[in-house]
């Protein structure tokens, strides 16, 4: 009874195919912002390389990884300094 | 020179082969000469939905492999008679072939055909790097289903990763009252997530099944509406600018039925 009063008013639920299309749009921010374990330790390799001209970080406890949501992706670092390059002190 | 398309797909069971079939006979049907790659070792269908399954000698294997010229191997369509199909092994794994093996034999090809078209295996593994390594431009197959769509995307990716930036999209099995009802993706949706030229809509029709059991591509069947889609898919192909048909509309009882059926 519920349902086909809900029906008259218009109420009527989420058709599948939007539901479909907003599950897609979610998982493939996903899919498409994925790298393969290769490539994140390319890039790890690649970021240590440049930040270790400046500073000695600490290679064991540094942290690299992607963060996803439906909106936008992010590449999220958390890198700890263990001192700065001598001869760039000012 | 011939133009050298893969047609692929990433999910199995979207309609491939069944695409590759129709736009070789249709190409043919234009007085192009055709020949059709069966790539997807150990799984060979592509010669059931022509129906040259019974005149098979040799297969790819035997061409790649230098056993036999690949002229020996392929076999002429019974009534379009500029379409040759290139059979795979039933046997052999996908493996036996390699991506430099196919480019040789797309080059040894290349100045007697107008079009190659190379049937692609599911999935994105060696077998699917094989087929597209000869191909100037890929046609992705996808149904308007989420996982379909999302292997399509998968697919797109690893396309445009080994440098085939001309893409193509055929969405098949389209059923227009699902559409119509909001419980089916629609072309806007497809477009939207995958960006991609879309150069073909095939409806959902039975047509295709009473085809596929004869072993005639519908294209070659009038009056069908898949028929139809494809010879439109196969003009495109040729470069030709073809509107996209327009579902049937719903008729006036329809309709009606459709206010009663809410009530």
């Amino acid at each position: 009874m519920l349902d086909v009063l809900m029906k008259v008013f218009g109420k009527s639920e989420k058709k599948s195919g939007k539901i479909a299309k907003e599950r897609l749009q979610f998982v493939l921010i996903r899919d498409r912002a994925s790298l393969s374990p290769e490539i994140m330790d390319r890039l790890k390799n690649d970021i240590i390389a440049v930040l270790s001209k400046y500073m000695e970080i600490n290679t064991n406890e540094m942290e690299i990884s992607f963060a996803n949501d439906s909106e936008s992706a992010a590449l999220i670092a958390n890198i700890p300094i263990n001192s700065m390059r001598q001869n760039l002190r000012r | 020179m011939s133009k050298i398309i893969v047609i692929t797909s990433g999910k199995g069971g979207v309609g491939k082969t069944t695409t590759t079939a129709n736009v070789g006979v249709g190409l043919a049907m234009r007085g192009n000469r055709v020949v059709l790659i069966d790539t997807d070792t150990g799984l060979r269908n592509l010669d059931l939905l022509l129906g040259l399954e019974n005149r098979i000698m040799y297969d790819l294997i035997d061409v790649t492999s230098g056993r036999v010229p690949y002229k020996k191997a392929l076999v002429r369509h019974k009534k379009y008679e500029s379409l040759f199909l290139l059979p795979t092994s039933q046997i052999k794994d996908k493996s036996a072939v390699n991506p430099e093996d196919l480019v040789k034999l797309c080059n040894e090809m290349n100045s007697e055909y107008d079009y190659i078209i190379i049937d692609c295996p599911a999935g994105i593994e060696q077998g699917f790097k094989t087929a597209i390594a000869a191909a100037e431009c890929a046609i992705v197959v996808t149904t308007p289903e989420i996982s379909a769509v999302r292997d399509a995307d998968k697919i797109i990716g690893e396309l445009a990763r080994a440098d085939k930036n001309n893409i193509k999209l055929v969405v098949n099995r389209i059923r227009p009252q699902l559409v119509e009802k909001g419980d089916m993706l629609d072309m806007g949706d497809i477009d939207e997530i995958l960006s991609i030229n879309c150069i073909g809509q095939v409806p959902d029709d039975e047509a295709v099944v009473m085809a596929t059991n004869r072993g005639e591509p519908v294209i070659t069947m009038n009056g069908s509406p898949a028929g139809q889609a494809y010879k439109n898919i196969v003009g495109r192909i040729c470069g030709e600018d073809i509107p996209f048909l327009k579902p049937p509309k719903e008729g006036f009882f329809a309709k009606l039925k459709k206010l009663f059926g809410l009530l």
